[in-house]
Formats: C-alpha cells, structure tokens, sequence
C-alpha cells in the first residue's frame, strides 16, 4: 500500500501495533482479574515472588534503555548506535528469559509447582506461572522482532529516513517491558491486600 | 496521484492462486469470507433441523439421520442422546462464531470499509489474508470433531467446566473438546489479525475529505464491532488457556475435588468453575453485540437509501453504537445471576443491562423515523433491513424480561432464554446479513439477484422464523428447560409436543428458503442480471468504483469527499440523491482549512511524525483538509 493515499499523522502498521498492543494488555488484565476473583475466593497460598523476578525487573527496564539508545541513534542516523543498542537490547532480552526460569526454578524449590495436586491453595503458583509463561511468549516474539530490525540495520536498512521498523520494534519492546513491571508489581503487591 | 495509478498497474500480472486463493485484494477475501459463511451456515442449520426432528417426533426413526450420522450417532434412524448435545454445542458455536462473527463482520467489513471510507484496500492487506486463512483453518479443525471416535465437544456452546475441563466427564469432553479449544484459538487469532487491520483503515486511511462524522453509518458499526473484538476475544484465549492447561496438565483453575460417576473424587482441589463464567462471558456478552453491530449499520444504511430520506438522527444512531459497545463490557454479570452471586453485584448488573435498552431503543426509533413517511422501495435488502428491525423490537423486549435478575433466576435456562437469543441476535443479525448480501450482491459480483426469488425467501424465513421462535417463549414461562433431549417422559413437558411439531415443521420451512437463496445466491453470479454502477441510487463510494472490479478499487484518483452518506431527497438538490463525491456547483471546493500535506521521503515513512496520541484523536474529529 502506498503511503501517498492517506494524509495523516500516523503510519497504519504504527497504530495496527497499539491496537496489538491493546488486545495483549486485555489479555492480561483478564488473568490478572482472572487472579484477584480467585484469590477472593479463599483457600489460597501467599507467598514472596522469587528474588529472580526482581533481576528480570532490572533487566528489561535496563533493555528499554538500551532500545531508546538504538531508536535515538536511528533518529540521529548513527548506524554504529543503532546496532549496539539492537544487539545489547537482544541479549538483555535474553537474559530475562533466562532470569524467568531461575525464578521458576527458586519456586519450585520451595515446592511450589505449575501442577499441585491436592494442593488447591497452591493454584497461586499456577497462575503465576501462567502469568508469566504467557508474558515470556511475548517476549519472544519481541526478540524476534529485534533480531529481524538487527538484520535490517546491519544492511543498512534502518536510518533517519527509514525508521519504520525500529519504531514498531521500540514500541513494542518498551510496551513489553512495562508489562512486566505492571506484572511484577501487581504479583508483589496483590498478597497485601 | 501517481502513485495511486502505478499501484493499480502494479497488480495486472495475477495468477489463479494469487487471484482466488491466497489473496490479498479485500473485496476477494471479502467473498471467501462470505462463502465459508454460508457453507457454515448450512452445516449449522442442518444441525438444528437434525434435533429439531429430534425434539418433534422422538419416538419416529429417520433413516436420513442414520444415513448422515452413521449407525454409531443415529442408531435405527434416531439421534443418540450424547449426539443430540454434540449437535446443539455445534451448531451455536458455528452459528455465532462462524457465521454471524466471521461470516457477516469478516465479509463486510473487507467489502466495505476500505471501499466506504476511500482507500485502496487494508491497512495490512497481509495479515487481511491470514485473518481468512486462520478463520479457514480454524472451521476444518472445528468441523473435523465431528469425525472423532468419541465425538464433537457437546457441554454447550458455552464451555463450561468441569464438562470442558475434565476429558474423562463424558465422551463430549475428550478428543472434540480439546479440537473445539484448538478451532477458537485459531479463531481469536483470525479476528484479531481481522480486527486490528479494520480499525486502522478506518482511522488512519480515509480519503480526502471524509471525516469521521461523514462515515457512512455501517463503517462506525464494523469498526466498533472491532475495536470490541481486540478488546474481549483476548480475555476469552486467557480463559482458553487456563482451561487447556486444567485439560492437558493438571492443573486446578477450575477443576476442584468433585466426586464423578465415571471417574470418582478427583485429583484436583480448589478450582473456581465460576472464574471461567466470568473469564467467557466477559468475551461473551460483547461477542453478542459483535453479532449485532455489524447488521444495525447494514441496516441503517439500506433502510435509508431504500426510504430515500436521510438517516434519522446521524449523530444519535452514533451516540448509540458508542453507547452499546460501551455498556457491553459491563453486563456480563447478567448470564450468571444463578451463580450465587452477591445480590448487590447482581443490582449493578441489572441496572447495567437495563440501559443497554436506552440506546437500543433510540436505534429502533431512528429506524421508523427513517421509514416514516419516506418514499420506501421495497428491494429484497429493504425488506430484510426492516425484518431486521422486527425481530430486534420482538428480541429486545423480552430481554427486559430476563435482565431481571429476579424474573432470571425463573427463566434461566428454559426455552424462554433460547426463544430470545434466537430472535434477537440471531434472526436480526442473520437478517442484517441478508439484507447486506442482497444489496452488496452487485458490488461483489456485478450481477443482482433475483427479485422475485429474493421475496420468496424473506417471506418463508421471517414466517419460520417467528413460527420457529416465538412459542418458545410460552414454553419458557411454563418451565420448559432447554438442552433436554427429550420431553415425552415428563408430562408437564409433554404437554408442548403438538407445539413443538409445529416449531420443527417451520424450521424445515426455513430451510427450503435457505435453498431458495442458495440456487439464487450461485446461479446469480454466473446467469444474473448485470449490474450497473449504482443500482441502488445511493450515496456512498463504494458505488463510485467501475463495475468490473479492479485491485486498488478506483482506476484513477480517490474520490474526495464532500458531504455526509445520507443525502437523499435533499431539496436542495435537482436530484433524489447526492453522492459523497460530488462537490456542490459553485461552492467553493475547499470546505476546510487547507494545508499542504507533507509528502513522504521514502516508502516506509509517512510525513513527518509530530502526533502524539492526543493530536491524533483531535484529527479525528477534525475535518479533513480538501
């Protein structure tokens, strides 16, 4: 499709995206909602997140520096920012990943698992798994995307006149990221009320 | 515009699989939307012939249903009991996903907004394709449970668990069940991808000149069947998954530790099955306002072009969609008053509910402002279009009735429930679908449909359909539970068989009008009569394209806009109707304050970006500069 036929302000793929955007936070506000009904509901086991959550949080607030670092130096066309903030936003990425499974791992330490039979106070663990497998496959899907802007910067395909795709790409990392911080605070938080 | 005539060259060299199969032009998927529709439609109208049989005679054998079923499903020519709740969970999911979700927004949304609002196809026309190939993908995944060994899902189209969650409750719950949740899955992921790519065309691809208080009435209706769309269908894949992993692994969301005859006390202990009421029906209740927007804007726009009177009160029938799109996330409550929810929760959905009458009512009140006194041509989409009106005063009052949590609590689950659902979202939406077909037949295929075929068919459907539906209610007040198999065994049941031969003869009825349409519908499109460019004398672009259809839908400019869809016997004018298009002689040509739109540098970027979200919801509003 042509850009010339329409005269406005934003691109259609741009606002296609915060639609997504949109779709994915009602997803997990209907989990989350999903976890306040139940836990009303009695018979439910509190318990302290894993210290490895915290790490998770620090990474990909500290991967949405670097993103804004990689969609600034594109704004500026320095080509040689745009690739080390792709790439170090790429590996913080995947370092939450793997901060995600030391926290299921932590948990399962203290015998909380995904599946506790006979345990039906314990489904707090289950949704909490679920919460963030769901929010992980989210991720993943913001990795790929990096990876495939990565690619498209290393051939020079992103810069000051063509920022498309590194814009969607920084929307919806950041977008990502805070979603796990509404997590994280929301799982922390939801034991004191 | 260069460009937009370099687009249109662009596309010349088509093969057949790029034309007709994996096709990114919207008006094509359009077509492949709508006749995957009416295949569903067919199977589930079959279904229901099937048990209606069922319900009249239970005692007689069909061989016919032993010759479809098989022997395993209809031994000796009669439904199986297990199989008659298989055919009932099948056909509502295929009737309210398939056909009135997919079939009437996918179709018209893909016909019409990209060629209503001016632009040259989809935002994405990409992801439009795979919108249709996931829809696709998700029916033969839904119909393919009707060939396993232990049957299609058959707890309700509702899902509830523990029947849902449990695959060893009942045959129903096994293998059909897991390929139901798979077919849904596939299905949300299709009205996303559908969804997404609707809102943005309308809110970022309109021509010149069109602003958002000049769309056509139906574009305001598919768009918010959308944007209610992005924002329940994901609330119900949480709702999906949390049951899939109860099903596949164990878990205890909604399993807690019930006895079961087949299986004994289960494993699991804590679960909730009223989390997953709430979880569906928050998808639920918007899915059935899903249903009918799409047909109140196709109503909306036939009754005033065939009354020949603009729409009465424009801005109101717009309140009035916001209105209803808004109040249908917060009733969703009102399914589930039996839940033993607290009363005062049960008052706040009731007063909820009851305003969605508020809204609803104006609509009907515009529609027979509209009629009133107009110079009404009674085309076959006409005649649909006011059906449509009908059955949504018949269908709405009665849901009065069981907003009441009082009155509910009396009526839930009877065939007074079935009787209202029936008429109100499916008759009037199925009805709006029609009316839709029949007037967009033209732009579809460039041929029209038989007038007199078309009358047969709506006089033989909207007498079945009220034959069919409205003793229901009767049978509802009096107690008559629905999902029973059979009522010969109860005598207070009993008493209604005479009324039910009656219902189940109509329903046949009903489908002998189906082949009607559907001899009318195929032949046309090869023996119809051709269409000229507007044969309906209305406003609005869609009728500005060459009838011959082309990809990029205008062989030169886009049209600009400058007026409103609705200006039929404006006596300001010589003529009847005024298109969109035609600025007024003399006037000066720009309406608005003019700027010069900046161009863009490079195909990936538009003009520069300075919005910010706010500005850009002020720009919609705003008029568009000419």
């Amino acid at each position: 499709m042509e850009d010339a036929d329409y005269k406005n302000k934003v691109h259609p793929k741009k606002f296609s995206l915060w639609l997504l955007c949109l779709g994915i936070l009602m997803l997990f506000a209907g989990l989350t909602s999903a976890y306040i009904v139940r836990r009303g509901d009695g018979n439910w086991f509190d318990f302290e997140l894993p210290n490895a959550f915290l790490y998770s949080t620090i990474i990909v607030l500290l991967s949405s520096v670097t993103m804004y670092f990689a969609h600034r130096s594109a704004k500026r066309d320095e080509l040689k920012g745009i690739k080390i903030g792709l790439a170090l936003t790429l590996f913080l990425g995947t370092s939450f990943i793997f901060s995600q499974y030391l926290g299921w791992k932590e948990m399962q330490d203290a015998g909380l698992y995904f599946v506790n039979p006979k345990e039906g106070d314990k489904v707090s663990a289950s949704f909490l798994i679920v919460i963030a497998i769901v929010h992980v496959a989210h991720i993943i899907a913001g990795l790929i995307f990096l990876f495939v802007t990565l690619i498209k910067a290393l051939n020079h395909k992103v810069h000051k006149k063509n920022t498309l795709s590194i814009d969607m790409c920084n929307t919806y990392w950041h977008f990502v990221g805070l979603l796990w911080v509404y997590l994280y605070l929301f799982l922390y938080f939801a034991p004191d009320f | 515009m260069s460009t937009a005539t370099a687009h249109t060259d662009h596309h010349h060299k088509e093969s057949f699989i790029s034309k007709y199969v994996f096709s990114m032009d919207h008006k094509m998927i359009s077509k492949q939307f709508l006749i995957t529709g009416i295949v569903m439609g067919v199977i589930g109208m079959g279904m229901s012939i099937a048990f209606r049989l069922q319900l009249a005679y239970p005692d007689t054998s069909f061989p016919i249903l032993e010759w479809l079923f098989g022997s395993k499903w209809a031994p000796d020519g009669r439904l199986d009991a297990g199989y008659y709740m298989a055919l009932v969970t099948m056909h509502g999911t295929i009737m309210v996903f398939y056909v009135l979700t997919a079939g009437l927004s996918g179709t018209f949304a893909n016909l019409l907004l990209p060629l209503q609002v001016g632009a040259r196809d989809m935002a994405s026309p990409f992801m439009n394709m795979l919108s249709y190939w996931f829809f696709f993908a998700s029916s033969i995944v839904l119909l393919s449970s009707l060939f396993v060994e232990t049957g299609p899902a058959s707890g309700g189209w509702t899902i509830y668990p523990p029947l849902s969650a449990l695959p060893k409750a009942m045959p129903g719950s096994g293998m059909g069940m897991t390929l139901w949740l798979v077919a849904i899955i596939l299905f949300i992921a299709s009205s996303l991808l559908g969804g997404i790519n609707y809102v943005s065309t309308v809110l970022n691809m309109r021509t010149k000149g069109m602003s958002m208080t000049r769309l056509p009435l139906t574009v305001w209706a598919l768009m918010l069947t959308a944007i209610l769309g992005i924002l329940s269908f994901p609330v119900l894949l949480g709702g999906g998954l949390l049951l899939l992993f109860d099903r596949g692994f164990g878990t205890s969301f909604y399993l807690s530790d019930i006895y079961l005859g087949s299986a004994g006390a289960l494993e699991h202990t804590g679960g909730s099955p009223v989390l997953f009421q709430h979880l569906f029906w928050f998808l639920g209740h918007p899915e059935v306002y899903i249903i009918i927007l799409p047909a109140l804007g196709i109503t909306s726009e036939i009754i005033s072009i065939n009354s020949r009177k603009p729409i009465f009160g424009y801005t109101a029938m717009v309140i009035s969609l916001l209105g209803i799109a808004f109040l249908s996330f917060i009733v969703w409550g009102h399914h589930m008053f039996i839940t033993g929810m607290n009363p005062l929760l049960g008052a706040v959905f009731l007063v909820t509910t009851l305003i969605i009458a508020v809204p609803s009512a104006v609509k009907t009140f515009n529609y027979l402002a509209t009629l009133w006194r107009g110079n009404i041509r009674f085309t076959n989409a006409m005649m649909f279009a006011i059906g449509l009106v009908s059955f949504f005063i018949s269908g709405g009052l009665t849901g009065i009735f069981l907003g009441n949590a009082t009155l509910d609590i009396q009526l839930h689950d009877t065939y007074f429930v079935v009787g209202h659902f029936h008429i109100v979202m499916g008759c009037a939406a199925i009805f709006g679908m029609m009316a839709g077909i029949y007037h967009w037949f033209p732009k579809m295929f460039g041929r029209m449909l038989n007038k007199p075929l078309g009358y047969i068919h709506f006089w033989l459907t909207f007498i079945s359909a009220y034959v069919v539906f409205f003793p229901m209610h009767f049978m509802g007040l009096a107690g008559v539970p629905r999902r029973y198999y059979a009522f010969t065994l109860l005598p207070e049941y009993g008493v209604w068989m005479d009324v039910n031969v009656v219902m189940t003869l109509a329903a046949i009825l009903g489908g002998i009008a189906q082949i009607v349409f559907l001899y009318n519908f195929f032949s046309s499109i090869f023996i119809g009569k051709k269409a000229t460019q507007n044969p309906w004398d209305a406003n609005t672009l869609e009728w500005t394209t060459p009838v011959e259809r082309i990809h990029g839908n205008w062989p030169g400019e886009i049209p600009t806009v400058y007026r409103w869809a609705y200006d039929y016997s404006n006596p300001a004018y010589d003529v009847d109707f005024m298109p969109q298009n035609i600025p007024d002689e003399g006037a000066d040509v720009e309406l608005f304050e003019t700027t010069t739109p900046t161009e863009p540098e490079t195909k990936d970027e538009p003009a520069k970006e300075t919005a910010n979200f706010f500005t850009l919801i002020k720009n919609w509003f705003k008029p568009r500069t000419v």
